[in-house]
């Protein structure tokens, strides 16, 4: 096992954080401003996904196909805020499972209805193709890094809109106070509204590079919305910094265990035995790192408030 | 108030008796199919009448039932694969196909992984309990994965279903009227539980833990004993599961089934005795009967469902039955 091996398991596990985190900062949010619980977050991110392959395939570029997954996305969950979502603020936490969970069964069925049942297939653009050469003798591809460095972009972007424009003050305010900042003269439901775009957006901008990555199917967006749900219970629902630590870490734990415990168990171990035995427990290890942070901080690392 | 006390007794009581009438009116017509279609139901009713103890009346909302329904299940698989096999359980204990020493075996084991999973997860409130609930019903999930003596990713097929003394549990109907029996009792434990002084102290729980508190009733133990009460019932849901399909598997122990049987208490109307029953049957049926109409039938079940929770408060049995009596 080479160092260089070792730092190219650490850069996966960092840009499958990333991506996470471009999940986990929408739900979050939404959380923490409007208090809902949003199942069919993964299916924003998958039709992300399915507009952008579709467009690329059709116009023949990937940056076209980028834009129209996040505008697409974007404009889905603005139309679900207004449609549906808002019925759901004052109620019960449950009530907003039961439909939003419905509207997993309506998003995957409605895509696959126009989609069909093949799955899409998208390429790397051309010009993230091939690998660069990094220190320590790393050759690591484009693609991925330039998916690592979005990411830091958009939650260095995320950070700038919520400390520092009016738009992150508003949020801010309603999470803190919603009857308050209404009775100020914001518009709230305009505010609800755009936060959850902002959302959808995020998810369908992960939803779109992950495509050229996997195979762009139905059902992508469940696995995908349960980790982000791991990820902002261990960071502190409603914490865009919690997020993106908790993001980074479980990304780590879930890549470097999925590659190093089976070699580890395969030291004092027989070979299949040590596959098994390792393979599960690496699907099970971020599940353990999330139980025991909340033995240990029933709130989360960052727990924002009550 | 005693009218829509009445007026819930009775959806209740029709509850009752059409899921009992479904499958003899399938006999007196020749469709045997609709047997196993109402013992589905029955049986995952059952499971949804366990959740709704810890979800309706605790406040519990526990995504990781799964876990119990599963765990329930592997145990009627492995006894019934042993049994088959002619081998001991690691070699110390002797199988049996016995269903009265199956269920015992199930529930006791169920109860005492909640004890463990409750232990650590009552620490932690609302969406956090949602999430290391769910993380500890992963945990088993993928050890069940990882056990190959056990089917591993395959699962464990029942090739010969386990007995009953007197009746034969191979029989459809017989096995229907089984499931059902111990559903109206999974029923009626809850509602002499919701009645006695702890369902009192558990629903007191759910609604104000300082007041609780106040009158010297330490919310923890109570909270704890619902979850495992709970999970107890559920677990025994999944053995009968694991026999009606002749299969146990993983996918009794992933998310989608804690999600199934969290809808199914929720679409009936949570904290009602008979809303698991409602909302399970509705689900299934709907299932069923679109499915035979329409490949796209998620769609339309998606829209049905979306329906219930906008217009429809406190789930079906909101719907017909009222509101809850006081809550």
């Amino acid at each position: 096992m080479t160092s260089a091996f070792v730092i190219e398991q650490i850069l996966n596990g960092v840009q499958f954080g990333v991506m996470l985190f471009l999940m986990a900062a929408g739900l979050t949010l939404v959380f923490g401003v409007m208090g809902l619980i949003n199942l069919a977050h993964g299916s924003l991110y998958m039709i992300g996904a399915f507009v952008c392959a579709w467009v690329s395939g059709w116009i023949g570029s990937f940056w076209i196909g980028l834009v129209a997954g996040l505008l697409a996305a974007a404009a889905v969950g603005a139309l679900m805020e207004i449609l549906v979502i808002r019925r759901l603020y004052q109620r019960d936490h449950l009530d907003q499972v039961l439909a939003t969970f419905a509207m997993i069964l309506i998003f995957s069925e409605g895509t696959r209805w126009l989609f069909g049942d093949q799955p899409l297939w998208l390429d790397i653009p051309q010009l993230l193709s091939g690998a660069v050469d990094l220190p320590f003798g790393v050759s690591y591809p484009l693609y991925r890094l330039a998916i690592i460095l979005v990411g830091v972009a958009l939650a260095i972007g995320l950070y700038m809109l919520i400390t520092k424009t009016r738009l992150g003050m508003q949020i801010r305010a309603g999470e803190s106070d919603r009857e308050m900042i209404g009775a100020l003269g914001i518009n709230i439901a305009t505010l609800y509204t755009v936060v959850f775009a902002l959302g959808a957006a995020l998810a369908g901008v992960a939803g779109s590079f992950v495509g050229a990555l996997q195979s762009v199917q139905v059902g992508m967006g469940e696995p995908v919305l349960i980790l982000a749900f791991v990820v902002i219970v261990i960071g502190g629902i409603g914490s865009i910094e919690g997020a993106l630590v908790a993001s980074v870490l479980v990304g780590l734990v879930d890549t470097l265990g999925r590659v190093f415990l089976p070699q580890f168990f395969a030291l004092f171990m027989e070979p299949s035995a040590a596959t098994s035995v390792g393979s599960a427990l690496s699907s099970t290890s971020i599940y353990i790192l999330m139980a025991i942070v909340l033995i240990w901080k029933p709130k989360g690392l960052f727990a924002a408030h009550d | 108030m005693t009218d829509t006390l009445n007026r819930e007794t009775i959806v209740n009581i029709s509850l009752a008796f059409l899921l009992l009438a479904a499958p003899m009116l399938a006999l007196a017509l020749d469709e045997p199919f609709y047997i196993s279609l109402a013992t589905k139901v029955a049986i995952l009713s059952l499971a949804g009448v366990g959740l709704n103890l810890a979800l309706g009346y605790g406040g519990m909302i526990s995504f990781g039932h799964a876990a119990f329904f599963g765990v329930g299940g592997y145990v009627a698989g492995i006894s019934a694969h042993h049994m088959f096999e002619g081998s001991d359980f690691l070699g110390l204990f002797a199988a049996t196909d016995q269903l009265l020493l199956i269920w015992p075996m199930a529930i006791i084991l169920c109860g005492g992984l909640a004890i463990l999973i409750g232990l650590f997860s009552l620490r932690t409130t609302g969406v956090y309990f949602i999430m290391i609930t769910l993380a500890f019903a992963q945990m088993i999930y993928y050890l069940g994965i990882s056990i190959p003596t056990y089917g591993g990713e395959d699962g464990l097929p029942i090739y010969v279903r386990n007995q009953l003394p007197v009746v034969s549990s191979d029989d459809p109907l017989t096995f229907f009227l089984v499931c059902y029996a111990l559903l109206m009792g999974g029923i009626f434990l809850s509602s002499r539980i919701i009645g006695s002084r702890f369902g009192a102290a558990l629903q007191t729980a759910r609604m104000n833990e300082v007041r609780l508190a106040t009158v010297g009733i330490a919310p923890f133990p109570v909270k704890l004993t619902g979850f495992v009460l709970s999970a107890m019932i559920t677990g025994l849901a999944g053995a009968l599961f694991a026999e009606l399909n002749g299969f146990v598997g993983p996918s009794m122990l992933s998310w989608h089934r804690s999600g199934e049987i969290m809808i199914f208490v929720i679409l009936g109307g949570v904290g009602r005795l008979y809303g698991p029953l409602a909302g399970a049957a509705l689900f299934i049926l709907l299932e069923f009967f679109i499915g035979g109409f329409t490949d796209r039938w998620q769609f339309f079940l998606g829209l049905i469902l979306l329906g219930v929770v906008l217009f429809a408060k406190g789930g079906l049995m909101g719907l017909i039955a009222g509101r809850a009596r006081h809550d």
